[in-house]
């Protein structure tokens, strides 16, 4: 019973960091740059929920809502400031400033909410399910993230496959000049890009919180990493890969924790990742990249 | 075809157009890259339905002149009035909703994406359809995925496209990939067309079927075409005004009966005369 339930915590975990997976490769996708500062962003959704409940007194899921607003207007102010001003410079330049907004966004929340280590209260109302005679236990944060994780998949296939939006975004990321000349407004398709991408952000703070209540300035910075993890483990750009990349890299994680050892569980992954991209350099769902000769 | 005749300001259109405001103008438009002045001094006017050629030997800075009219480069001097509106500060996805469509000298499709959804990006500012409508497939997705469907088929079947809508742009053909390049500006609902090399590549057939067809497209969408082209064959049958462009500058404008006997176009094309033939100076 304890691999079962192992295995569960390992998906749900796994679930937390695909949904922010998933906001690294689609704006890697789309303005071909690594955005180090969606891990804080998570934070921000997380102290953004957390406040509105503790002293605001807003129903928990109200607060998801608010927290997934305010990091929507968020990331497209990142974007819009930091960002789209650096459009035709290096990718150097662009990666630096990204690691610069994350340390800023770290510490703008330092100053706002302290260093103190806050208890954050679970947003999901229910109680944990007990099976065969509680030998299982499952947790109702690990049932209602995995349920969360499946219908953002669902409704991102929808949005990206069909539908003019995606069709503009796949468009943008294939041929951005090319999109430009078909009418697209390729900074405001980026900029939906990144507000999707944080909004996700939010919702992952939440559920992460929720299930591991511990939040600090820097509670998004590990999750963020082990987030672009998978989503390079999945193939950087590909939204099934981040999906895939997420869950597999939760389960070993968890697995790693449970089997050999909890100090060497990250160490244990990073190797795996390391494997992977030897054997496999565009991850496990990412695309060959065809050299023209 | 009809008779080419003068504007009061001097510029010959076909004589149908000869009521009507321009579609695209030029005033002394030129641009610099660094020091170098790649074109100068480029003035021009395109009748409503139009066909223009645009021609002049290698690196006589032709592309250069349609990234200008789509805003890819800023012009350096000089106006471009595009339906009789200025172009100036607009971006390059606005200019192209001014009414101001194009195709690459290298094929840029999307191809990754279906034949049908090149078509549908094309369509992308006439579609109406809300963002949670796209997230939802609810709130009229159907319907205006069905009107953008049918209108991505209709276009499609102008060019005999349509049966093979589903498949991979990248998959195709090289004549059908310059086809649907085609179909997906002329689904921007332009009033001009820019075509960059359209017959580049293509065997004899081919460029007579594409002939037919930029005629097709200039009668049943009442457009202006222009086009870059080395197919001589093909821009004096189809063209009624041909603008000459060398080292950046108009060197000839004129029907094609003028352009084939102008001393300056016949000097750019073969050389001088003394060059070509030593004798004749002697």
């Amino acid at each position: 019973m304890t691999l079962v339930s192992n295995l569960i915590n390992g998906i749900s975990l796994g679930s937390v960091y695909a949904i922010i997976a998933l906001g690294y490769t689609m704006v890697y996708g789309i303005a071909k740059m690594l955005n180090f500062a969606h891990g804080d962003v998570i934070m921000v959704g997380a102290y953004i929920s957390y406040v509105s409940t503790a002293s605001l007194n807003v129903p928990p899921l109200l607060s998801v809502v608010i927290a997934m607003a305010v990091c929507t207007v968020l990331g497209i102010l990142i974007e819009g400031l930091a960002y789209r001003p650096l459009r035709k410079a290096s990718s150097l330049a662009v990666l630096i400033t990204a690691i610069g907004v994350s340390y800023l966004l770290q510490n703008a929340a330092l100053l706002i909410w302290g260093s103190t280590p806050i208890s954050f209260a679970s947003v999901v109302p229910f109680d944990s399910v007990s099976l065969f005679g509680g030998k299982l236990v499952i947790t109702a944060e690990s049932i209602v993230t995995v349920a969360v994780s499946i219908v953002i998949m669902v409704l991102l296939n929808l949005f990206t496959k069909k539908g003019k939006m995606g069709k503009a975004m796949r468009a943008v990321s294939e041929d951005k000049d090319a999109a430009q000349l078909m009418g697209i407004n390729t900074n405001a398709t980026i900029s939906m890009t990144f507000a999707i991408g944080s909004a996700l952000a939010a919702v992952a703070g939440v559920l992460l919180c929720s299930a591991y209540p511990m939040l600090t300035p820097t509670t998004g910075s590990m999750p963020g990493i082990k987030a672009f993890t998978a989503a390079v483990f999945g193939g950087i750009g590909s939204i099934p890969g981040a999906m895939l990349g997420g869950i597999m890299l939760g389960v070993i994680e968890i697995f790693a924790t449970s089997y050999i050892s909890s100090e060497l569980s990250n160490a244990i992954l990073f190797a795996i990742l390391i494997i992977v991209l030897l054997v496999k350099p565009t991850g496990l769902l990412g695309k060959a990249v065809k050299e023209k000769v | 075809m009809d008779k080419m005749v003068p504007y009061p300001s001097g510029a010959i259109v076909p004589e149908r157009d000869l009521n009507k405001t321009p579609i695209l103008e030029t005033h002394h438009l030129g641009i610099d890259f660094g020091g170098l002045t790649a074109v100068d001094d480029f003035s021009l006017t395109v009748g409503r339905t139009e066909i223009c050629g645009l021609i002049g030997p290698n690196g006589a800075g032709k592309t250069t002149v349609f990234n200008m009219l789509t805003n890819v480069y800023q012009p350096t001097r000089g106006t471009i009035l595009l339906d009789g509106r200025s172009t100036a500060g607009k971006t390059t996805a606005q200019v192209n909703r001014m009414g101001i469509a194009r195709t690459f000298q290298n094929i840029r499709l999307f191809s990754n994406m279906s034949v049908l959804d090149n078509v549908k990006v094309g369509l992308h500012n006439s579609i109406k359809e809300g963002f949670f409508a796209s997230v939802t497939h609810a709130f009229g997705f159907r319907k205006a995925e069905k009107i953008a469907d049918g209108r991505a088929l209709e276009l499609l079947d102008f060019f005999s496209m349509a049966d093979i809508a589903g498949a991979k742009a990248g998959s195709l053909p090289y004549g059908a990939q310059r086809r649907l390049e085609i179909v997906r500006a002329l689904a921007t609902n332009p009033g001009i067309i820019l075509l960059d090399e359209p017959a580049a590549g293509m065997n004899p057939s081919e460029t007579a079927e594409l002939m037919e067809n930029i005629r097709r497209i200039r009668d049943t969408f009442q457009i202006s075409v222009m086009l870059i082209e080395h197919d001589m064959n093909l821009v004096m049958n189809i063209c009624e005004g041909i603008c000459v462009l060398d080292h950046g500058k108009i060197i000839a404008k004129g029907t094609p009966e003028e352009i084939k006997s102008d001393p300056a176009v016949i000097e750019a094309y073969l050389g001088k005369k003394k060059e070509a033939d030593g004798n004749a100076e002697g």
